[in-house]
């Protein structure tokens, strides 16, 4: 069963896997209860126009795509502080717009090949050593990030306006969670893929809400239910020759149900 | 008694409408203020203003004897919100949790909670009588218990004033008369400064020692058996009012 880790490729991409396990729950939490769920699905799609660029401009295109995911976060946080439009709004209008530019953008470098196939799906085939430094660089700062404003980001989370009233600076975590969101992504893209990014960062959390812990425990769940879907979905996707991305996001959602369906009859 | 609140000529407006006009008046330490005033007179845009969450057009606004924009220990005023948003129906977060978020802003950045919070945090439960709900979620109490929760969260940083926004709404009758008497104790016992915005003019005439009643402007502030009257009320809210008194008992 373990002759998978006689190859380098997936040695790497079981590393990658397990960083990213660990980290996409932690900010999915906070997005999750803040009704922000799409904000992972929308940054996920917008990073897509550094991943053009990346191809355009023979760049890094994972370097691009955390760079455009981190402006596309703060420039949603700002329309959304304006109330100028429900924050929601603004999500579905960066979402579209990223969309169409990256599309464009595409067109002109003749970008639709199996390297934008590897971006969208993920590839496991193609991480990379320097893949895995960078991954491990962005996922330390987050994790470590989360860790030391815990009680902050859980106020803000909880009550913006009760942890405004209280003297909390909410603008500044607001935006600590977004640009922390779009750094989560860009290190996630090789494995899951930008199409099935979001859905590592908030099916795991969504899973493990269905338990009714603390936050906390909420929280370490998530971490258990993320780890479990990305290494049973790494060795399934091996074994029968599956995508990487779809399978661990497949793992993950049959976790959720099976954890619904046993609660539910638990509850009833 | 020293002033825990000043205000002078304070003018907001929104959207080019004016909210509140020429708001004068002061809160001293250990009254119980009740705020008044029909729909959208904006009582709780005072409030917000006061605890910085909206910024005044113009006016003077001092806390605890410093200017507002000086003023950095907001948490030194416990905030117990009309509604607290929708995510507590849904959120993860056992009562404990909830109530230690209250610490946040007194404690500062990357430090933890020491001993000293945690008894704060016990005696708050105590007062408040949550402590047996500590480890439940707080998505499964009641409207009247979630309240008490938010006053909790608000005491445990021991704080000088408690500024609560009409927080009896959804609670049934019952629990509202041990609520008000439990604000009571609060002000009388502990010296707490408390100042309410409510609808319940019963509750203002049985329970708080002073009355501002606004209307975009100052309509009056004083002691409430002045005030509280059918033809007084009729002028400012437009209509009769009836006052149903509530059968509060406080024994002191």
């Amino acid at each position: 069963m373990f002759e998978i880790f006689e190859f380098g490729f997936m040695k790497r991409a079981f590393a990658a896997g397990i960083i990213i396990a660990l980290t996409a729950p932690m900010i999915g939490i906070f997005l999750v209860v803040r009704r922000y769920s799409l904000m992972a699905d929308t940054l996920a799609h917008v990073s897509l126009v550094g991943v053009a660029l990346g191809l355009l401009t023979k760049t890094s295109p994972i370097v691009n795509a955390t760079i455009v995911a981190v402006l596309t976060g703060v420039g949603i946080e700002k329309l959304r502080k304006s109330k100028k439009i429900f924050g929601e709004s603004a999500v579905a209008l960066f979402l579209w717009a990223g969309l169409a530019v990256a599309i464009v953008m595409l067109s002109i470098a003749k970008g639709f090949n199996v390297d934008l196939f590897s971006f969208l799906f993920g590839s496991i085939a193609t991480v990379s050593v320097t893949d895995i430094y960078f991954i491990s660089v962005l996922a330390v700062f987050v994790f470590s990030l989360i860790i030391m404003l815990y009680k902050e980001l859980f106020a803000v989370s909880f009550d913006e306006e009760l942890a405004k009233a209280s003297g909390l600076d909410t603008d500044r975590y607001n935006l600590v969670i977004v640009v922390l969101a779009a750094l989560t992504i860009s290190l996630s893209m090789r494995i899951v893929g930008i199409l099935l990014i979001g859905a590592l960062m908030i099916i795991p959390v969504l899973t493990s809400m269905q338990l009714n812990r603390s936050f906390k425990q909420t929280l370490v769940f998530s971490i258990l239910f993320s780890l479990f879907s990305v290494i049973s979905g790494l060795f399934l996707s091996y074994y029968f020759d599956l995508a990487s991305g779809g399978t661990i996001v497949l793992v993950a959602i049959l976790l959720f149900v099976a954890v619904f369906f046993i609660k539910s009859n638990n509850n009833s | 008694m020293t002033n825990c609140i000043e205000i002078e000529g304070l003018n907001f407006s929104y959207n080019g409408d004016t909210v509140l006009e020429d708001i004068t008046f002061s809160v001293k330490s250990g009254e119980y203020l009740g705020i008044i005033g029909p729909n959208g007179s904006g009582k709780t845009t005072l409030i917000k203003i006061i605890l910085r969450i909206l910024r005044a057009d113009s006016g003077k606004i001092r806390l605890f004897g410093e200017d507002i924009n000086d003023f950095s220990d907001l948490y030194r005023i416990g905030y117990v919100p009309q509604k607290v948003s929708q995510s507590e129906f849904y959120f993860p977060a056992t009562v404990y949790e909830v109530i230690k978020s209250g610490l946040c802003a007194k404690k500062g950045l990357f430090k933890r909670l020491v001993e000293k919070d945690r008894l704060s945090m016990e005696k708050a439960m105590e007062i408040a009588e949550v402590t047996e709900f500590r480890n439940t979620l707080i998505s499964r109490l009641s409207g009247g218990q979630r309240q008490r929760v938010f006053i909790a969260r608000a005491l445990a940083v021991e704080p000088g004033i408690l500024m609560l926004d009409e927080p009896a709404t959804g609670i049934d009758i019952a629990s509202q008369d041990k609520f008000y008497s439990f604000l009571n104790e609060l002000n009388t016992r502990l010296g707490i400064t408390i100042v309410f915005v409510t609808h319940d003019l019963g509750v203002i005439a049985d329970e708080a020692n002073s009355i501002l009643c606004i209307n975009k402007k100052v309509c009056c502030y004083g002691p409430p058996d002045q005030y509280i009257k059918e033809e007084f009320l009729e002028e400012v809210y437009g209509r009769k009012l009836s006052i149903h008194k509530h059968k509060i008992r406080h024994e002191h």
